[in-house]
């Protein structure tokens, strides 16, 4: 079994989701983050997900692909996506890409958690 | 007689195989020659990220259909104003103009097709070779004003 490269924890019914690596490049690393967010969401009724990026240094377009993928399968079950705690220079790469329209980004994790409806 | 578009002189010439210990390890000694010459972190963050996605189309869509232990080639060379770096693939190329614009509304939802955008963005400039299965990154140092 691989080690898990994510930090999961539950806080007032949202999964808080952090990053063990720096940097979020690697292929095979990509796959298994999203297989471990994936069953997050599967096992949620309607999943409430804090993805925070407060360790997170770099990350491509395949790790955007990621996000976005689960972004897809949240809405499928009408849950909740918020992203915080983006480092600015890769917050550029969500303005560039126009994923800053895309996602609910917020500047702290305290921020995301208010956002939370319902 | 390499493309003019995409030639480097002076390059520094190496093959890659698609294994993420050598991908970090040449990225690396690229960024470590860049840092040596006073690139500022944002120039460091464009070079890595550009390097990254140009090696990612190479191997997941350049090698898609070839055995997996298929090299890549690449070249770089770092001077006081410019980075250049050549990757080149052994597959069947592809035509940059025939990307759908990620940035489209009705494409923001899609999980691929931002590599080459990305490249785009963080480069001076970006060239393919015509048969799309080769293409030159450069970073200029901005001029300080």
């Amino acid at each position: 079994m691989t080690d898990s490269r994510l930090r999961i924890s539950e806080n007032d019914g949202i999964t808080v989701v952090e990053f063990v690596d720096r940097n979020i490049l690697d292929e095979a690393n990509i796959q298994a983050i999203n297989e471990e967010i994936t069953a997050v969401i599967e096992q949620a009724h309607t999943p409430k997900l804090l993805i925070s990026f407060s360790n997170v240094d770099h990350l491509s377009s395949a790790a955007l692909g990621a996000l976005i993928t689960i972004n897809n399968k949240i809405r499928e079950k009408t849950g909740q996506l918020h992203l915080a705690n983006i480092d600015p220079q890769i917050y550029e790469v969500f303005v560039i890409t126009r994923l800053n329209k895309l996602f609910n980004i917020h500047d702290t994790t305290d921020e995301a958690h208010a956002a939370f409806a319902g | 007689m390499s493309d003019p578009q995409t030639h480097i002189e002076g390059a520094t010439v190496t093959e890659l195989v698609h294994d993420r210990k050598q991908i970090s390890m040449l990225i690396d000694q690229i960024l470590d020659q860049a840092e040596s010459q006073s690139y500022g972190s944002s120039a460091l963050f464009a070079v890595r990220l550009a390097i990254e996605e140009a090696i990612t189309n190479a191997f997941e869509h350049g090698h898609e259909k070839l055995d997996p232990s298929t090299p890549i080639h690449v070249e770089y060379a770092v001077s006081e104003h410019t980075i250049e770096i050549a990757i080149e693939d052994q597959g069947p190329g592809f035509l940059p103009s025939d990307l759908p614009d990620p940035t489209l509304q009705e494409n923001l939802s899609k999980p691929s097709g931002r590599g080459v955008m990305l490249m785009q963005a963080y480069m001076t400039d970006v060239h393919f070779n015509d048969t799309g299965n080769r293409v030159k990154l450069r970073y200029i140092r901005p001029s300080e004003s």
